[in-house]
């Protein structure tokens, strides 16, 4: 199926200096009538949206449609808080208000069974929508010897439902050439984390969020182009070096905070490394374009992935993850949050603060919601956190 | 043997012999406890049961241990514990309870719990992988995740002979026989086929009479209440799947239950209103909570619960013991796959018990405690109603947390459920 031919984003080109582009790339991330969505759709382009936390949107883009990642939206439940009950997340409710309101028209919807309240999203979503809405079951035992074989069928067939909603067939090159295309893109993200590391002072932590996460609202061939152009902009950027602690933020994996905290955070911490919309960057390394496509992406979710608290691996204890993204990163401290009412980000924090604690490591360990909108106890804390370890 | 002497000999055994197994149980896990052999941690929703009885590596259920403590209304203490520990309220409270009771060095209510030396899980519920990811820290033990996958869409469904179910079984059984290797690698034991035959055998008795035991409940008035003597018969039915003594235990049940039916003996003297149970019942208040029903003569004749706590074990799947290991794996991944289909589908499983129970009701009860089985039952009901004419009562409390039960509230609620369905049925009454 071919792309659509023109592009869906197209203020950013415009400008020329980082500001004016970065206001850009923001006004589209706090669009909730997902602009890009609509202009996909009116060239004729067909949508696949995917919950959190990773998607394999390399099957989406081969069949030539929209991989549109659902990331909840700071809004008002109103269509979608009778289908739930108490107790749950925000990102639940408003994922599906987006579909209930028609703020986002979908041709397929695939979610994954990353926790307890999440895995009963594609039933009640396929309750109330008419078009597919499909699980992807990403292997939970990622130390059996047959995961890679199972997970290479699973992805054949989604495939097959995907071709069933295009009406045509994905060719083995069109994967191959998805994967160039997000190999790419993933090489790019990992060049703007890497400015975060080592100059976080040209790269504030919602800029870099936003950057990374318009991702998955745009094509990826129009992201590349877009990163392409500022990552130059960012490394010649003349901001100073000031005297703030280094941080790693976590619990961004799933529920996203609002980019006013992340703004709060900013003033006081260079953030140099995050799961922030994790998922968008969770295979590690190229996936190899010769052979097997299905079996490559298989190969790299398992093997060359990064971590989140939705994820059981043998061989990555979460807290050792953690330590090693702050060695990494040679950060000072640690944010561990969590979205309000998310069990696996809050079962998280106690190893986490323990595993902190035991390395004697300063960590702030806070809750938050998409839909928060006052910050200025959490700013208080904040910079007394900040304070402590910079006149300890 | 007269009647009446049938009645004493068989009204009320199960409850009975199952109190009395599960007590047996209980001091078995003592015994482990005091010599510190092995202890299998698992879940009941895909206990792999079958593999670990071949074993003999006995099996701790942490949600019995954790519901136990509620029951026994000591659920607060351990619940304080854990969230002093550093554990949220707003998470699962069997969790929280389990982690009291690893503080607390397995001291239980019931008794002395031993320390796992490994723990099975399936991914039935996302909380019993962070759950094992708990022990997995404090004792540094292995944790087997046995992926079991389940319904990839509400429009259709995989079928053994389909490519994509076989795909979900060679997953499964690749699995077990990982898991069959860690047996063996943990104990010490060379694995035997002919146990685990003798195992699946017990099995697939067991399986048999529960289907039928619930499929008597059709009867009116109901022989058992699905709720209370139900949460008795699941214990067994867990702690002891692929045993001779439950085996035995739930032949005999099948016998009480026929008698039952065959004399019309019901489990309320006047039962007025069948009703569904969808959700996981209020352990806090447990007898109270079923008395809110009984005293309008209400009775839950079947329950989602039923279904999914016992693994599925309600679709009494046959194991084929000419092939013991292929036709385990296809019965796990049917099984549970079930199981999950009715908490996240709990609508189409009111609607196949609608077929045939003779409902007048369904009761709704989402707990803080459990997004799993909660997160979906609002649609659910949704979907129910738009699909079938049947009064529906929501109402959300907890399994383990008597600070998010309120009993006045919920008291209200039934009791003008129970107006609503007395004034419909005047009204139809006086339609006909």
């Amino acid at each position: 199926m071919p792309l659509p031919a023109r592009a869906v984003f197209t203020d950013w080109q415009a400008h020329s200096s980082l500001e004016s582009i970065l206001s850009e790339c923001k006004s589209l991330l706090e669009d909730m009538t997902f602009p890009t969505v609509r202009a996909w759709r009116a060239q004729g382009g067909k949508v696949l949206g995917h919950f959190q936390v990773y998607f394999p949107e390399e099957l989406a883009f081969a069949a030539g449609m929209l991989p549109f990642k659902i990331r909840g939206a700071p809004l008002e439940a109103r269509h979608a808080d009778s289908h739930f009950g108490s107790y749950l997340c925000s990102i639940l409710k408003t994922s599906l208000e987006l579909a209930l309101s028609d703020r986002v028209l979908l041709d397929m919807f695939v979610s994954h069974p990353i926790c307890d309240a999440a895995r009963n999203l594609a039933a009640i979503w396929g309750r109330n929508r008419d078009y597919g809405c499909q699980i992807l079951y990403l292997p939970q035992n990622a130390n059996s010897t047959h995961a890679s074989s199972y997970l290479h069928n699973e992805y054949r067939r989604l495939l097959d439902e995907i071709e069933q909603v295009t009406g045509s067939t994905i060719a083995d090159d069109d994967l191959r050439t998805a994967i160039t295309v997000f190999n790419e893109n993933r090489s790019l993200l990992r060049r703007l984390y890497a400015i975060k590391r080592t100059t976080p002072w040209l790269l504030s932590v919602d800029q870099a969020y936003v950057l990374t996460t318009i991702g998955g609202l745009i094509p990826r061939p129009e992201h590349n182009r877009l990163l392409q152009t500022v990552l130059p902009l960012i490394a010649a950027g003349e901001s100073k070096s000031k005297d703030k602690i280094r941080v790693v933020f976590e619990g961004g994996f799933c529920e996203q905070p609002p980019l006013e905290l992340l703004q709060t955070i900013g003033r006081y911490c260079y953030v140099v490394d995050d799961d922030l919309m994790i998922g968008l960057r969770w295979l590690t390394e190229d996936v190899p374009t010769t052979g097997d496509p299905l079996s490559n992406l298989a190969e790299a979710y398992l093997n060359a992935s990064a971590y989140s608290p939705v994820q059981h691996d043998a061989r990555k204890p979460k807290e050792h993850m953690l330590l090693a993204r702050i060695r990494d990163a040679d950060a000072d401290a640690a944010i561990i949050t969590a979205a309000k009412m998310c069990e696996p980000g809050l079962e998280e924090q106690v190893a986490y603060t323990f595993a902190l604690n035991q390395q004697r490591i300063p960590f702030f360990v806070s809750e938050f919601e998409e839909n928060m909108t006052s910050f200025e106890q959490l700013e208080i804390q904040l910079e007394t956190f900040a304070e402590n370890i910079m006149f300890d | 043997m007269t009647q009446l002497q049938t009645v004493e000999n068989l009204v009320g055994r199960g409850n009975t012999e199952g109190a009395d197994l599960f007590r047996a149980w209980f001091t078995e896990l003592e015994q482990t406890a005091a010599t510190g052999g092995h202890a299998a941690y698992v879940f009941v929703m895909g206990s792999m049961a079958e593999i670990l009885r071949t074993f003999e590596i006995p099996m701790v259920f942490p949600e019995i241990n954790s519901l136990q403590t509620a029951i026994r209304r000591v659920a607060h203490q351990f619940l304080n514990e854990a969230e002093d520990y550093g554990y949220s309220p707003d998470i699962c409270g069997y969790v929280k309870a389990d982690v009291a009771l690893q503080l607390r060095q397995g001291d239980h209510p019931m008794g002395k719990v031993p320390r796992p030396t490994v723990a099975v899980l399936t991914n039935a519920c996302n909380t019993y992988v962070k759950w094992a990811e708990i022990w997995e820290r404090m004792y540094q033990i292995p944790c087997f995740v046995l992926d079991v996958p389940g319904t990839r869409d509400i429009r259709s469904q995989s079928h053994p002979g389909d490519p994509s179910f076989e795909n979900d079984r060679l997953y499964v059984e690749a699995q077990i026989k990982e898991l069959i290797n860690l047996c063996e690698q943990l104990t010490g034991r060379k694995f035997d086929i002919d146990r685990l035959r003798e195992v699946l055998g017990h099995a697939n008795r067991m399986n048999k009479a529960w289907q039928r035991v619930i499929d008597l409940n059709r009867t009116q008035p109901s022989v058992f209440n699905a709720l209370t003597d139900g949460t008795i018969y699941l214990g067994v039915s867990n702690s002891f799947r692929g045993s001779s003594e439950g085996s035995r235990y739930f032949e005999r049940l099948q016998e009480e239950m026929e008698y039952k039916s065959s004399q019309r003996i019901g489990t309320l003297t006047n039962e007025q209103y069948r009703l569904v149970f969808v959700g996981v019942p209020c352990y806090p208040i447990f007898r109270r909570f079923n008395e809110f029903f009984t005293e309008w003569n209400g009775t839950f004749v079947n329950s989602t619960y039923l279904w999914f706590a016992s693994g599925g074990a309600n679709r009494a799947f046959e194991y084929d013991l000419t092939r013991p290991l292929a036709s385990l794996s296809e019965g796990t991944l049917l099984s549970v796959r079930d199981a999950m289909d009715s908490m996240f589908h709990q609508d189409r499983a009111v609607l196949e018990i609608a077929e045939t129970f003779n409902i007048d009701g369904v009761v709704f009860h989402p707990i803080k405690s459990c997004r799993t089985v909660s997160t979906g039952l609002a649609d659910g009901r949704r979907a129910l109603m738009s699909a079938r004419d049947i009064p529906s009562l929501f109402i959300e409390s907890d399994m383990m947390d008597r600070r998010v039960v309120s009993e006045a509230q919920l008291k209200n609620r039934i009791d003008a459920f129970f107006e609503g369905l007395a004034s419909r049925r005047l009204q139809q009454s006086a339609k006909s």
